[in-house]
């Protein structure tokens, strides 16, 4: 019972989590991003479309990341050459994934792939309760692990993430440093976009190896509150994403098993728990344990006189 | 003797501003060169061109002989030009290794934490720093962030340094060790541009002095070509100073009583630790600290602005703690707060509209609930003649005013309703000499008239020559109270660092 709950938990919480740590790479580097839940959507309408065209579900990623890639670069152009407001742009980009993808997937809807299968790690899938769970999964899964880890390590133990962050803390410092300021934050925008993008192609290719409109239900906008539960954290965005997991997974677990509680209340539950974390993390925000990026929506003018 | 560095006919222009006219300055190597300048003189500006931030609209710079282009902090990093900005850029967030590796050179992607942590100690050995290089900057005094900033050039191997008024936080003491470290520094041949407008320091380290006015160079004068009078007179040029009497403080009607007042800031650390303090009418008080030991969390509980976490505070005998800033003001405690611009005014209103404020709804300047313009007009002319503001034509933003000018109009509305104590944050920060002369004789006048004030200023030379008293804030408390006749620069100095307590 608790190892299918875990797994449920796992794979529920996996797109959150590519999203969240796209979204998390985006505002290190001082831009908010309210495109993700379209991000999401192009990532997730793209690698179907890849898929489905080439039978391959490497290119299907790959399309996923290269899509929502692009996408995200008109955000990046809005917010950081042009200094464009980040909120409008990202909503806009939001309202723009949803519009294209309705259009464009309309041929797609009925159609199928065969999606990821799991695969079991020798050894480690064996272990008591947590194996099935984080161990006999697919590909994606295993490939969010290592993105977790490798995002943390990038920021606190090499020089690039040393430099990004401080673009998102005080682009001034970093520019007077020699840190081309523009460029890192395009390429955070841009490279963030295209892993939220990966988090949507989870849902089409994994979840549920089919296209349908609007499949991302919310997702992308848990995913922008998730990144201030995690504090900026990839493995805290880790946590987070799998605590979202859980909720759906018990929610589903409870439907299956025919209780008198409405379906409806019932679905709202991830969504209820999202305005909870945002409270308690703005509470936590204000009490000074801050780690947002001072500069987190503040546009970059190296002339600008203060 | 060559030159390290030459400018020729710089100007630069902003919308609206020209901050550069013509300016021409060569830097010989191994020289402690000074810039000085009023505020608005182009010094800062000069600075941002030699640094890549801003790009001139004409003019030629020469590095060792040989045309440049300046098109970013990069290209005047590989020079080795490097500079501490006076708005420090550092992360307050990052620990101080953070920072200071970001500045290094030639670290790979992949660095090695104990290697690089060794070289940076290395460094702060050199020059006898004591540094936690693992603590967050943010947890620092200002004064060990300024030397955060020189680090951060001494680990590049600059060769040109440039220092945008760098004893502006610091103690007495601390100055006085931060030029011990420059002069060692020209005598290994590195060259310095420092920028400053207290002429005590000028006088002390510079090896030639160039004078700035209005975006022009003036003149570049080597050491036992000037004189103090001879450069005030070159900067000020034909700026009246107005002439004024000090009265000294009877002591007999208490107008302002602080009581153990506690605050805390953001972070939950105290701001204000138990302060304790009288002021009486007529009396200048002076406030005396290093930027960032509660002053400003004094100014802003005092103004209700901030409220205070234990303590009480009398005005004329009646509790006013922790009322709102409207009430405070009723009470007559006026503000001149820190930052002008974004604090003291609507920078985009007009001028008329922000002298009325304070008193918008008052029946003066409103017919039921509509604005009086005719009135509101009527008040600003009225201001704009009897403080001498200079405000363009009628309906100008105030953002299009020069800093002095800014601070009359604060001035104008701070005194309008004839407080009984002014709150005075900082008020000559930034202003040329004629506005930072002309705001010390509305503190006199109003002494003269029974207004007493309290003077927060990191100036020593104004806080000796206006105040009655002098007291000193560390962390947030009084550490002493010194009389301006009989005190010494280098007493408010200790008492400044925390050494000593009276």
């Amino acid at each position: 019972m608790l190892e299918i709950l875990l797994d449920a938990t796992v794979r529920a919480g996996t797109p959150i989590l590519f999203a969240t740590l796209g979204a998390i790479i985006n505002e290190r580097a001082g831009i908010i991003n309210l495109g993700i839940e379209g991000l999401m959507l192009i990532g997730a309408l793209a690698g179907f479309a890849a898929t489905q065209a080439s039978g391959s579900l490497l290119i299907g990623v790959l399309a996923a990341f290269v899509a929502a890639l692009l996408a995200g670069s008109i955000h990046a152009f809005i917010t950081v050459p042009l200094r464009g407001n980040q909120i409008v742009s990202g909503l806009a980009l939001t309202m723009f994934g949803i519009g294209i993808t309705a259009l464009f997937g309309r041929s797609m809807v009925g159609l199928t792939i065969s999606g990821f299968e799991r695969v079991a790690i020798p050894g480690l899938s064996q272990l008591p309760i947590i194996g099935k769970a984080f161990f006999n999964q697919d590909l994606l899964i295993y490939f969010s692990f290592l993105l977790v880890v490798a995002i943390g390590f990038f920021f606190y133990r090499t020089r690039w993430g040393l430099a990004l962050r401080t673009v998102g803390e005080n682009p001034a410092a970093a520019d007077t440093c020699g840190v081309p300021v523009t460029l890192a934050r395009f390429l955070a925008v841009t490279i963030g976009s295209g892993i939220v993008g990966i988090g949507g192609a989870y849902l089409s290719l994994a979840t549920t190896p089919m296209w349908i409109e609007n499949m991302t239900a919310g997702r992308g906008w848990i995913a922008v509150a998730l990144v201030i539960f995690a504090s900026w954290s990839s493995y805290r965005a880790l946590a987070g994403a799998y605590l979202f997991g859980g909720i759906t997974a018990m929610q589903l677990r409870f439907q299956a098993m025919g209780t008198t509680v409405s379906v409806h209340i019932l679905q709202m539950m991830p969504y209820f728990f999202t305005i909870l974390v945002l409270v308690i993390s703005t509470i936590r925000l204000q009490k000074g344990s801050s780690q947002q990026p001072e500069n987190l929506g503040q546009p970059y003018d190296r002339e600008d006189r203060k | 003797m060559s030159n390290l560095l030459q400018i020729k006919n710089i100007r630069k222009t902003f919308p609206g501003v020209v901050a550069l006219d013509d300016v021409s300055l060569s830097i010989a190597p191994g020289e402690i060169h000074t810039l000085l300048g009023e505020n608005g003189a182009g010094k800062s500006t000069l600075m941002n061109v030699l640094t890549g931030l801003y790009r001139p609209d004409r003019g030629d710079i020469l590095f060792d002989g040989s045309p440049v282009q300046l098109s970013s902090p990069r290209d005047s990093l590989a020079l080795g030009i490097g500079m501490v900005h006076q708005h420090f850029m550092l992360v307050p967030a990052h620990t101080v290794f953070e920072n200071i590796l970001l500045a290094l050179e030639g670290v790979p992607n992949l660095y090695s934490r104990r290697k690089y942590k060794q070289r940076v100690q290395q460094v702060l050995d050199d020059f006898a720093l004591d540094l936690d290089l693992d603590a967050p900057v943010w947890k620092l005094s200002i004064g060990a962030q300024q030397w955060i900033e020189l680090i951060k050039l001494l680990v590049r191997d600059c060769r040109l340094l440039i220092l945008d008024e760098p004893t502006a936080v610091l103690t007495p003491q601390e100055s006085a060790r931060l030029f011990q470290v420059l002069t060692k520094l020209r005598d290994q041949g590195k060259s310095i541009l420092f920028i400053s407008h207290k002429m005590r320091e000028v006088m002390e380290i510079s090896d030639r002095v160039t004078v700035l006015k209005k975006g022009c160079s003036l003149i570049t004068l080597a050491r036992g070509e000037y004189d103090e009078n001879r450069l005030a007179s070159l900067m000020i040029g034909e700026d009246q100073i107005p002439m004024w009497i000090k009265p000294a403080c009877k002591y007999e009607e208490l107008a302002l009583e602080i009581k153990n007042l506690s605050a805390r800031n953001d972070r939950g650390l105290a701001d204000l630790d138990n302060f304790t303090m009288k002021l009486y009418r007529g009396q200048i008080l002076g406030v005396a600290g290093v930027a960032g030991n509660g002053q400003k969390a004094l100014a802003e509980v005092l103004t209700g602005l901030k409220e205070a976490s234990s303590g009480r505070i009398f005005a004329e005998g009646k509790d006013i703690t922790n009322s709102t800033a409207k009430n405070s003001y009723i009470a007559g405690i006026a503000h001149i707060p820190e930052d002008r611009k974004s604090i003291g005014i609507a920078p985009d209103m007009t001028v008329g509209d922000n002298l009325i404020m304070k008193n918008f709804a008052s029946h003066a300047f409103r017919r039921w609930i509509f604005q009086d313009r005719a009135a509101i007009r009527k008040n600003a002319t009225a201001k704009i003649v009897q403080f001498s503001i200079k405000a363009g034509p009628d309906d100008n933003p105030v953002r299009y005013l020069s800093g002095g000018n800014i601070q009359k109009v604060i001035i104008a509305r701070e005194l309008s309703e004839k407080p009984s104590v002014l709150v005075a944050l900082y008020p000559t920060r930034g202003l040329d000499i004629g506005s930072a002369e002309y705001v010390h004789k509305v503190v006199i006048d109003g002494a003269n008239q029974g207004m007493s004030t309290i003077l927060i200023s990191e100036d020593l030379d104004e806080l000796l020559k206006l105040s009655d008293d002098i007291v000193v804030m560390f962390r947030g408390r009084l550490v002493g109270c010194v009389n301006p006749q009989t005190t010494t620069r280098e007493e408010i100095g200790l008492l400044m660092s925390g050494e000593v307590q009276i």
